[in-house]
């Protein structure tokens, strides 16, 4: 997407809980995952895959267990910079424009010129020419840009994607797995969750797969990675 | 410095959104606007009277007026999950909580000093002689509501019930800034008026206390 300076992240889940009350959303899970990767998870609904990423965007705190971010030779990241998160819902504000969601975010991050950065993202997402409307008159394809314009205006190292395809028409997801493509082949490590059809799954590297908030399957090659990847796309 | 411009541009984003809706102020003014009438037609209270229980009315239809404007603080977070989008942006989440405070701050006194003159019209009690020593305690009064109120939102925000917990934890938390809040009022109003800095000092404490919890554990509030 873009040329970026930010330094290779990984993370490490080391036996990771999370309970809301007496329901285990995350059971036990440990997994590392490098700088550079680009990881699916797949499973039903249920099975643990937006708490996990929650716990990754530390927007969730573990019920037991740790999570560290690591740089590229796996040495720990003292304060980890801002992952970059598209989730079901949009994090954006209806109420303000395009160009307006961008620039509060933008400010918030301490990008240096928060306006050129908001004006060539919407670029990218092709809404250049809607930055003046209010997101609530948008569609949810369009609204659905905003949220990844705006995950991505810190140039983030980690990406954090919860069915991020959610409502993007078929010619939104192409744009939308060309762009990832750019992201992976940067070197950023990615993190996403999938359901339904989604040709994004073809720019994996490792699929894993969850039931019941425990990992049951973790691969890279073989036929197990491409089951895993069908179950995500069923 | 980070904490500071982000709270800034926090702030700008909440008055911004409220001015282009203007749903909590309008809401607010015809709400205590409404309490301060009826008060007024159900004791028609004379000036002597006015005086003496005026300034509670007002501070109570405040306080009510409090409960109803810093509900939705943190609830218009939700349906977008902004609040997520938040967290992940800021250096520190006790920016968040400055910014929402500021801005329910200030919009709770805008109203307050809005309906003043409706007050001093319909109760027959002059607020001129003593105006800036009001719109202090006014700001005061405020900004406790504020404290305490924008800290309980985010706690009821994230509760089953939250319509009916935020008035149930507010209302007997902020008892101590209606009662220093109503004094100070009364002394205002009299027709030598004096500053009450006792009670001003006292809710100055209270501001300070609830600030400072806020600001030790207002990221756990944030917390899923």
């Amino acid at each position: 997407m873009t040329p970026a300076s930010f330094s290779p992240t990984g993370i490490r889940f080391e036996n990771i809980d999370k309970r809301y009350g007496g329901l285990y959303a995350l059971r036990r899970v440990s997994l590392e995952i490098s700088a550079g990767e680009c990881v699916v998870f797949a499973g039903r609904n249920g099975s643990g895959k937006t708490t996990l990423l929650r716990v990754a965007a530390r927007l969730a705190r573990p019920s037991s267990g740790t999570v560290s971010v690591v740089n590229g030779s796996g040495e720990l990241i003292g304060t980890p910079p801002p992952a970059g998160f598209v989730a079901h819902a949009t994090m954006v504000y209806d109420e303000l424009t395009a160009e307006e969601n961008l620039l509060l975010f933008a400010r918030l991050h301490g990008i240096a010129e928060p306006a050129s950065r908001a004006q060539a993202l919407l670029q990218e997402v092709g809404l250049l020419e809607r930055r003046d409307s209010l997101v609530r008159t948008f569609s949810r394809g369009m609204r659905q840009r905003v949220a990844i314009a705006r995950a991505l205006l810190n140039e983030p190292a980690l990406v954090l994607l919860d069915e991020p395809t959610t409502g993007l028409d078929p010619q939104g997801a192409s744009w939308f797995a060309e762009t990832l493509r750019g992201l992976r082949d940067s070197g950023r490590t990615i993190l996403m969750s999938l359901h339904g059809e989604s040709e994004v799954s073809t720019l994996a590297t490792r699929a894993i797969r969850l039931d019941a908030g425990a990992v049951v399957a973790d691969t890279r090659t073989g036929a197990n990675f491409r089951s895993i990847l069908a179950f995500a796309n069923a | 410095m980070a904490l500071l411009s982000n709270t800034a541009v926090l702030l700008g984003k909440e008055l911004r959104t409220e001015f282009r809706s203007r749903e909590l102020l309008t809401t607010t003014v015809v709400f205590i606007l409404t309490i301060v009438v009826l008060f007024s037609f159900t004791f028609d209270p004379s000036v002597s009277e006015s005086r003496r229980f005026g300034p509670g009315l007002l501070w109570l239809a405040f306080l009510f007026a409090a409960s109803l404007m810093l509900q939705p603080c943190f609830l218009r977070e939700q349906p977008n999950d902004t609040l997520s989008a938040l967290r992940l942006s800021v250096s520190d989440p006790f920016a968040i909580f400055l910014a929402k405070l500021a801005a329910n701050t200030l919009f709770l006194l805008f109203t307050q000093i809005l309906l003043l003159p409706a007050f001093s019209i319909l109760y027959n009690v002059p607020v001129l002689a003593a105006f800036p020593q009001l719109v202090l305690v006014m700001f005061m009064g405020s900004l406790g509501l504020s404290v305490t109120g924008t800290a309980l939102s985010a706690i009821s925000a994230q509760a089953r019930m939250r319509e009916l917990l935020l008035p149930l934890l507010l209302l007997p938390l902020l008892t101590p800034v209606l009662i220093a809040s109503t004094e100070a009022t009364a002394a205002l109003l009299v027709p030598n008026p004096a500053m009450r800095w006792d009670w001003l000092g006292f809710l100055l404490a209270f501001d300070v206390v609830f600030l400072t919890a806020l600001w030790l554990f207002g990221e756990y509030l944030l917390e899923e």
